[in-house]
């Protein structure tokens, strides 16, 4: 009897454990309000993130391994040279709602994806050539979706659309992640809570997620996100500022991770709009291969890694980050900070150094400005240490910062500026994602935007490059392609490439099973399987 | 109480012979980075230490109070200025040139100037000199901070109007700008004062923050609201002790301020 | 036309003239009619295209605040382009969290303020005067970033931000103002007559400084609204200064054009009691 008695009592106490372990509420911070909740429409970095943790994908881009791995779809096939995929999904589904999922829901978000009059970002890359797509609904749980022209790195791209649901009176509520909205106070917080319906188990064959819930709130000061990450308020920060980092690491060693080179870069260029207001002397230095490469080469990197950026930064050498192991080109490095080499470059332009100021062939003295957009530390003194660096080859700097909006419209509508200075947040591996960069006739060709024909012949053999890479599945002579167009960047210096920053995430002790990476989401990639110690998430019941 | 006025007195000039004296004085360019050492504590060679990027705050703090302790109070004289006469000549006026005027101050005080100072970074030139950005803006914000001085003003002369002396005054014929300025703005002092003693370093702190519109100080002439801006971020704050002499060094100027033109009848 | 309705119509006025100045300001400003998005490289040309027409939608001002105020008469108004909601929606939310922020952070100004002059005014003692001032000086010096820092560090709301900023100015003016009219002949008649301290400032000072000192809680509250932005920016505080900002940086007409207005009617409705009730005083003058 009293061993019967003992036995219960023991399994209740395992029972008890047992569910201890799991739940709890995850606190991290966005730093603005979510514009949207239609995964389709989405843009900005906080409805991505809501998107993240509610939508389910077809596939998922493990940000560990970098491989695909399967999610909604159990199997996929790429055909017809890149311009078909086949899905075959899971059965017995359900919506968060409780609405069934099937293909129809698929072939409902392609369309939605492509259609023309809304003009999805996500959707945008799908867009490789003109023309309708074509879903194909073979049964409940087979699809075929038909592209025009064929799509580089077709499967990969799925990894950012979130099915909807046809049929749902929620509508895109209605979500097939590991949580879905509950509560949204607009300005303040989101609470998301775990999805009953969540198709996904453990190996032990328990629902996922762990967590009971997610709260989010909305913070822009950095500084009071890591004073609340450092008393406990909040489980993570997802990209720290460098200069918290070394503060963070100080404290609480095991809370501080540096993922290692992340993808983004910041890099500088100068204006070679032809139709601009500036003075042909300065279109002329501007043109010249010569000035730009010597200017590259008077920029001390390695300096504004360790200052700038307090160490976590590496010295930038072309368009693809040496983190994206595979696209990079190996064979690159920085170019090395050699002053007597800029000026000899600039001897060759008819550059003279006369009383400590460089003058041009017609004594213009070589002064300009450099914009960067203001709030931003690291930018800022990135360009106050160029502006010292370029004093020592005779050149005077002026740093101009300006707000995000006049600075837009003169690197976009009125060309009116002579250098500028910023930086690009990359989020995929693939290089055909910067297409709309590297093609002279695109919008975001920076230096020299939306050309009728290209401008030179090094930018006519980029585009052609580009357009191959993007045309053909064989992964070979893809990267001989990429190769090449980082070979060209780097001679020719249309972008001034500085620095490339690290990952760098802080993680609260509390937050179990955490494996910091550099693809964003760099901490909450794998939040289904993201585990609070017990003492935490029965405070946080 | 004499002491302490000829103390503030003491220390303003000081500090305004520093200022004009900061090329001789200072130990380096304020715009040298020594990239060996940034954020160094006090030693022998940087008497405060260095900033982020290895300059000598020492030096930055010394011409920075060049502009600061030049172009703000100017500005703030400039402001005080157009309060005292705008308000006091709508007070005087009364009637409707008075509602109208005050209407207008209160428009004046309710729009987004924020844009105006937009607008004119976007109509200078890009590689105009930093003095030249810096001293528009002190004049811009001169003229962009009287109104809210000038409602208090205005009702103050109201009350001055009916006064003995200035009613005597208008009894003996002077009337007009002749009383405006003679008779009335002299005893408008203490609330000139105040706007004054107040606007100082509210446009010191002002600047600072211009500086996200591309006013202000340009990079790497240093000015105080720009070292003060050290001090707001959660690093800043613990354990470097000597970031804190701008901010001492403004509280003392803004105190020699206040004994300077205290009211001498204050006293008992 | 009766007192009032003259007053309700030179404040309508105002109020529309306020939000057809504002407009104007912000659609000269450089920097109107892009987004940050266009910046996406993952847009394709026609995508961009169709932004660039979406924002340049309400170049034509005229035009914009003809249609504006049409709808204003039906209770629209407007849409917020960044936020992508209806301004009124964002403007009822917010407002209840800036007017307690505003509310608190007078009543704080005010009540350490006000009282520390009188303080000074009535005791006449240099070091009290000394004090009281670099007590107000320390506080206008620190910025307003640094001052809201050590309240999260020390845990204590960040509303009170807004009284610290107010209490200085406050305390300037009045104890300016109660010094000035300290010194008139008949206070000091009164004083020679040896009329108590508290007596002859509720009877004799007070009444005579109130229409300064109403004219100063009006435009107190102009400050108050200008404070509360870089506050509510600096302590994440939901409410319509950080919205005016959010606004300000991306350059969203329909938001900025209405919170003009309503900054605008406040100010103006303060202003205007703060006058009638300081003209009263001045009428029951001894």
């Amino acid at each position: 009897m009293r061993l019967r008695l003992a036995s219960i009592v023991v399994l209740m106490l395992v029972a008890v454990n047992g569910m201890a372990q799991s739940g709890g509420e995850l606190r991290f911070c966005i730093h603005s309000e979510p514009k949207t909740f239609n995964p389709v429409l989405m843009s900005d970095d906080a409805s991505e993130t809501v998107r993240y943790l509610t939508g389910g994908v077809l596939m998922r881009l493990n940000r560990l391994t970098q491989n695909l791995q399967p999610e909604l779809a159990t199997s996929w096939k790429v055909s017809d040279g890149g311009k078909t995929i086949s899905f075959q999904l899971r059965d017995g589904l359900r919506f968060s709602d409780g609405t069934a999922f099937s293909a129809e829901d698929v072939a409902f978000t392609v369309q939605q994806l492509m259609d023309p009059n809304l003009h999805s970002p996500t959707g945008d890359e799908f867009r490789s050539g003109d023309g309708k797509v074509e879903t194909r609904v073979l049964s409940q749980n087979r699809i075929v979706v038909t592209f025009p022209a064929p799509v580089a790195g077709l499967d990969k791209l799925f990894d950012q659309v979130a099915i909807m649901s046809a049929k749902s009176p929620q509508k895109e509520m209605a979500v097939l992640g590991p949580f879905y909205v509950a509560e949204n106070k607009a300005g303040s917080y989101l609470i998301l809570k775990r999805n009953p319906n969540y198709w996904k188990h453990d190996s032990s064959g328990r629902q996922l997620p762990y967590l009971d819930s997610v709260r989010l709130d909305i913070q822009q000061n950095r500084d009071l996100e890591m004073l609340r990450l450092v008393r406990g308020d909040i489980d993570f920060i997802n990209s720290v500022d460098a200069e918290y980092f070394d503060k963070i690491s100080t404290e609480k060693a095991s809370v501080a991770h540096d993922a290692g080179v992340s993808l983004d870069s910041e890099f500088m260029w100068f204006n070679q709009v032809p139709t601009s207001s500036l003075p042909a002397y300065k279109k002329a230095w501007f043109t010249s291969t010569n000035f730009r490469r010597a200017i590259s080469e008077s920029i001390n990197r390695e300096d504004m890694a360790r200052i700038a950026f307090r160490g976590h930064a590496q010295p930038g050498v072309g368009p693809i980050s040496p983190g994206n192991k595979f696209w990079f080109n190996s064979k690159l490095q920085a170019h090395p900070f050699d002053q007597k080499s800029a000026l000899a470059r600039m001897a060759q332009d008819g550059f003279r150094l006369q009383n400590g100021v460089l003058r041009d062939r017609d004594g213009h003295a070589v002064e300009f400005s450099l914009i960067t957009n203001s709030g931003n530390k690291y930018r800022e003194r990135m360009a106050t240490m160029i502006q010292q660096d370029l004093s020592g080859i005779g050149i005077k700097l002026n740093v101009v910062t300006l707000d995000f909006p006049s600075l837009i419209e003169r690197m976009t509508r009125t060309f009116d500026y002579e250098a500028c200075l910023l930086g690009l947040v990359n989020n995929d591996l693939d290089p055909s994602s910067q297409m709309n960069v590297w093609l002279s006739s695109a919008e975001n060709h920076q230096w020299n935007p939306s050309q009728k024909t290209p401008a030179t012949a090094w930018e006519a053999e980029i585009d052609q490059l580009m357009h191959a890479q993007a045309s053909t599945l064989d992964q070979k002579k893809r990267k001989q392609c990429v190769d090449k167009v980082q070979e060209i960047v780097w001679q020719q210096e249309p972008f001034i490439y500085l620095v490339n920053k690290d990952a760098l995430s802080a993680v609260s002790p509390a937050l179990q099973n955490v494996q910091p990476v550099v693809l964003r989401p760099q901490v909450y990639w794998n939040i289904d399987q993201l585990q609070l110690t017990s003492a935490v998430a029965k405070n946080r019941q | 109480m004499k002491w302490a006025r000829a103390a503030a007195v003491i220390f303003l000039v000081v500090l305004a012979l520093v200022c004009l004296l900061a090329d001789f004085l200072a130990p380096t360019s304020y715009a040298h980075q020594f990239r060996e050492v940034p954020d160094a504590a006090p030693s022998r060679h940087h008497l405060l230490g260095t900033d982020a990027l290895g300059r000598d705050r020492f030096t930055r703090v010394l011409y920075g109070s060049r502009v600061s302790l030049l172009l703000a109070p100017a500005a703030a004289l400039l402001a005080s200025l157009l309060a005292a006469l705008i308000g006091a000549g709508a007070g005087l006026a009364g009637g409707w040139v008075e509602r109208c005027i005050m209407a207008a101050t209160d428009l004046f005080l309710s729009l987004p100037w924020l844009f105006l100072l937009i607008t004119v970074r976007a109509l200078l030139p890009l590689n105009v000199s930093p003095m030249a950005s810096v001293t528009i803006t002190f004049a811009l914000l001169g003229c962009l901070g009287w109104a809210a001085a000038a409602r208090v003003i205005c009702a103050d002369t109201r009350a001055l109007c009916r006064s003995d002396f200035v009613l005597l005054a208008r009894a003996s014929g002077c009337d007009g700008f002749r009383l405006l300025w003679r008779h009335i703005v002299p005893n408008l002092k203490p609330i000139v004062y105040a706007q004054f003693w107040i606007s100082i370093p509210v446009f010191i702190l002002t600047e600072a923050n211009l500086g996200i519109l591309g006013l202000g100080v340009a990079e790497p002439l240093p000015s105080w609201g720009g070292l003060l801006r050290e001090l707001e971020s959660f690093s800043g704050l613990s354990g470097q002790p000597w970031i804190f002499v701008p901010l001492v060094l403004l509280i003392l100027v803004v105190s020699s301020f206040h004994l300077l033109m205290e009211n001498e009848e204050l006293t008992a | 036309m009766s007192g009032l309705a003259k007053c309700a119509v030179k404040v309508l006025l105002t109020v529309l003239l306020g939000g057809f100045l504002g407009a104007t300001l912000v659609r000269m400003a450089p920097g109107f009619g892009v987004d940050e998005e266009e910046l996406d490289t993952r847009l394709s040309h026609e995508s961009i295209q169709s932004l660039r027409r979406t924002d340049a939608a309400d170049s034509n001002l005229a035009a914009f605040y003809f249609h504006y105020l049409g709808r204003i008469v039906r209770g629209d108004l407007g849409t917020s382009r960044t936020l992508q909601r209806p301004v009124s929606q964002l403007l009822a939310e917010r407002f209840p969290e800036t007017l307690k922020s505003v509310g608190l952070g007078l009543a704080l100004g005010w009540a350490l303020g006000l009282p520390l002059a009188i303080f000074v005014v009535m005791t006449r003692t240099w070091y009290v005067d000394l004090f009281a001032s670099m007590l107000g000086g320390i506080l206008l010096c620190i910025p307003a970033a640094v001052l809201a820092l050590l309240f999260v560090l020390m845990q204590a709301p960040g509303r009170l931000v807004l009284g610290l900023i107010v209490f200085p100015k406050v305390f300037r003016y009045s104890r300016n103002l109660l010094a000035q009219s300290s010194d008139l002949p008949h206070i000091l008649t009164a004083r020679a007559k040896g009329l108590g301290n508290a007596r002859v400032l509720l009877w004799h000072i007070l009444p005579v400084t109130a229409p300064q000192l109403l004219a100063l809680a009006g435009i107190s509250l102009s400050i108050a609204f200008a404070a509360a932005i870089p506050v509510e920016v600096l302590c994440d505080l939901p409410g319509i200064g950080q919205l005016a900002w959010k606004a300000a940086l991306e350059r969203d007409l329909a938001l900025l054009v209405n919170l003009t207005m309503i900054v605008t009617l406040i100010t103006v409705i303060a202003n205007s009691a703060s006058d009638l009730v300081g003209h009263a005083f001045r009428t029951v003058e001894p």
